[in-house]
């Protein structure tokens, strides 16, 4: 049958399995929003476009499933673009449609036209650019493929306002995808995975360091399986949190430049580091010359290009993290426990446990605030953040025990991140209680977005840690600038109480320890409508311990009593 | 060290600029490329010269794989290969040096294709030594232009 672009559009988000999209209309996507209008998909109107691609890959993050954004041309889609790159970095499966002008005005500097596939070209997985409605209902369907499957990540497709009008013939029986270079990867080499198996049987010093990976392909009880029967201790990066329950007696924490002591001493001692879906970045290794340097390395990815890009792997594994680790668990012999390696671990917990000073009894300490929302979450709320020392001191803190409960900006370390983020996170897991947890600088990036969380009813407690600096700067410029705070007081802000109250939400302010808990269990109360609490903290609080840029992982500034 | 990668590509717009985009966004530097349709129209085919160790031609390759329109890459460095490269020269050729130029043209087996009043247009292919070697040799007379298309390359025998 015969049917218009628009039309085709919807079937074809139905036959994916959409059921909400995040954003925001325009000229050039006119047509598509008169076709939403008239559909069963819910859309969420955001109030900026770059708050639309960062609900929608936390919405990705929180279901496993695709998240789903849409702009309009010109300055619509270039407002996507910071969220495209989040999605990317952190690989995030995600499709983002963005208007254009009419395929002849294409290439002639037509109002609000501009080349999104051309901008898009470096931090997308793929993307499409549709000429053609007789190509749309195939380039529909292998958007969403590709960004699913293999290592997922963020997908653009570019939709011509012309081709969205033109009709096209459709039929119900689906489309033969064109994809003659893109496979899906299929079983691990069993040879390497044999390999593997008898390294892990053989180590005296093995440890885990699991990364997002484990998380996208919901590898957690299959990891959580392997560290078990082979008694291994796991560290997460700041990606993985939550795929290793942090209140196991085998868990270190995070590893890297704000991870744990325990965690990147076990890193440099080991012999033997299985790396799971992880990549080896900078902010993990610290001085790559001095990165495990015992170690034998295993390295599990679906991407072959992680392997050995920026650290060499003796046993490398390019497969499904979730089927790579079930075939290991399979073949490896449980063996005796290795007592030594688990009691020089403890005693490294026990000497250097993750800990801060009171300033003072009368000020809040940031990472107090944390405890207490782990306290009265029980562990078990969906967390997001924005980026700094609010985020390294959740991570620290907060004691993440399930998968895709931690949902924050890594790779790219994108402040205003995680407001949008708490929305599409909301909206994914309406059951669960969101919190943000947020900078007093972060916040203000994507502020609009308290608008959205009010339309849509959604009860999102966004914690500002308020210290009225832009808190992980003014600590690098006093410990690397000798204590030259250039351009990070942000003294001058809004009142956060009377601008929640602008929005429609429930504001409220907290200055006192004792007042932090009771102002939390209030927050907890309301079930229509945001609440922005601003916890006024130690001004000058540092997030410790620290590997300072370029040294080595036992080098650790800070966090040794 | 130099290295030859024959790649097959699907034949769309837009993929010359992604596999460009890929090298200069990983730093990996382009000896030189050079691109046209195969016997099956659909593919095209990209023979791309490279310049660096093999840790990074590993990278490249990985890379390379992961765009989506990218469909088979040989690394034909080491196999036994046939490689031509086309160049074209402008040079000064006032008649008294006329006749010894068209002697080196000879020699290479290159040809004229353009006579000016005071140049001449050769035309020479070979494996990228003839032409440096052609090169060589014409700028005595002095090269008022020269372009050269970077190499295509074939395996010999069945495999391809």
């Amino acid at each position: 049958m015969k049917l218009k672009g628009t039309d085709i559009f919807i079937r074809c988000l139905k036959e994916e399995g959409v059921d909400v999209i995040f954003g925001y209309p325009g000229g050039q996507a006119l047509p598509i929003y008169d076709a939403l209008y008239l559909s069963d998909i819910r859309h969420v109107l955001v109030r900026h476009e770059q708050g639309a691609a960062h609900a929608a890959d936390a919405y990705a993050r929180v279901t496993g499933k695709v998240g789903v954004c849409l702009a309009t041309s010109g300055p619509g889609a270039t407002n996507l673009v910071t969220g495209i790159a989040n999605a990317y970095m952190d690989s995030i499966p995600m499709v983002a449609f963005t208007g254009q002008v009419p395929v002849p005005m294409i290439g002639k500097d037509a109002f609000q036209e501009v080349d999104i596939t051309g901008i898009t070209l470096p931090i997308t997985k793929h993307n499409y650019l549709v000429k053609d409605t007789q190509e749309l209902a195939r380039v529909i369907k292998e958007a969403f493929f590709i960004a699913r499957t293999n290592r997922p990540g963020p997908v653009v497709v570019d939709l011509p306002k012309d081709v969205m009008t033109g009709e096209a013939e459709y039929s119900e029986d689906g489309v033969e995808m064109s994809l003659r270079g893109y496979r899906v990867l299929k079983s691990p080499n069993a040879g390497q995975v044999v390999l593997a198996a008898k390294a892990i049987e053989d180590a005296k010093r093995p440890l885990i360091y699991a990364g997002g990976g484990v998380i996208s392909s919901d590898a957690s009880a299959e990891l959580r399986e392997l560290a078990e029967k082979m008694q291994i201790p796991v560290t997460t990066t700041l990606m993985a949190m939550g795929c290793f329950p942090a209140t196991s007696h085998l868990s270190l924490g995070m590893l890297g430049m704000h991870g744990t002591r325990y965690a990147n001493y076990a890193v440099s001692e080991c012999d033997l580091l299985i790396a799971i879906g992880a990549r080896f970045d900078d902010r993990v290794t610290g001085n790559l010359a001095s990165f495990a340097p015992d170690a034998q390395v295993v390295h599990i990815d679906v991407d072959a290009a992680e392997i050995g890009k920026n650290v060499g792997a003796h046993i490398p594994i390019v497969g499904d993290v979730k089927q790579v680790l079930s075939e290991i668990v399979h073949r490896v012999k449980a063996r005796p426990e290795r007592t030594e390696w688990h009691e020089l671990i403890d005693r490294w917990k026990d000497d250097f446990p993750l800990s801060y000073e009171p300033f003072d009894d009368d000020v809040i300490m940031p990472q107090f605030v944390i405890e207490k929302i782990y306290d009265v979450s029980e562990g078990k709320a969906i967390i997001t953040t924005e980026v700094g020392q609010h985020q390294m001191w959740t991570a620290q803190y907060y004691r993440f025990i399930q998968p895709r409960t931690f949902i924050t900006s890594g790779g790219l370390g994108t402040m205003g991140f995680g407001l949008p983020a708490a929305v599409g996170a909301q909206i994914g897991c309406p059951e669960r209680k969101v919190f943000n947890i947020a900078g007093d600088g972060s916040i203000q990036m994507n502020i609009q977005e308290m608008c959205t969380a009010v339309e849509q009813k959604l009860p999102i407690i966004i914690c500002i840690l308020n210290n009225q600096y832009l808190g992980m700067v003014r600590q690098w410029q006093q410990l690397f600038f000798e204590g030259r705070y250039s351009y990070t007081d942000i003294a001058i802000q809004p009142d956060f109480v009377r601008l929640a109250e602008a929005y429609g939400a429930v504001g409220l302010r907290v200055t006192k320890p004792s007042e932090v808990e009771p102002a939390l269990r209030t927050a907890l109360q309301e079930t229509e409508r945001p609440v922005m609490i601003d916890f006024r903290v130690a001004r000058e609080a540092n997030v410790f311990p620290m590997v300072p840029p370029g040294e080595s992982l036992q080098n650790m500034l800070g966090g040794d009593k | 060290m130099k290295h030859t990668l024959s790649v097959t590509v699907d034949n769309h717009p837009g993929v010359l600029a992604r596999v460009a985009t890929l090298f200069r966004r990983r730093g990996y530097n382009i000896e030189s490329l050079s691109v046209g349709r195969t016997e099956e129209p659909s593919i095209s085919r990209m023979t791309i010269v490279v310049d660096g160790d093999e840790n990074i031609l590993e990278q490249v390759t990985k890379q390379l794989h992961k765009l989506v329109e990218v469909c088979k890459i040989m690394d034909i460095t080491s196999e036994e290969s046939v490689d031509r490269e086309l160049a074209l020269f402008k040079v000064k050729a006032d008649p008294q040096v006329r006749a010894e130029i068209m002697q080196i043209v000879d020699i290479f087996r290159a040809h004229i294709v353009d006579i000016g009043r005071r140049s001449l247009i050769i035309e020479a292919t070979g494996d990228e030594g003839k032409i440096n070697a052609i090169e060589d040799s014409l700028r005595a007379f002095g090269i008022m232009e020269m372009v050269r298309t970077g190499k295509v390359a074939m395996v010999r025998g069945p495999k391809g």
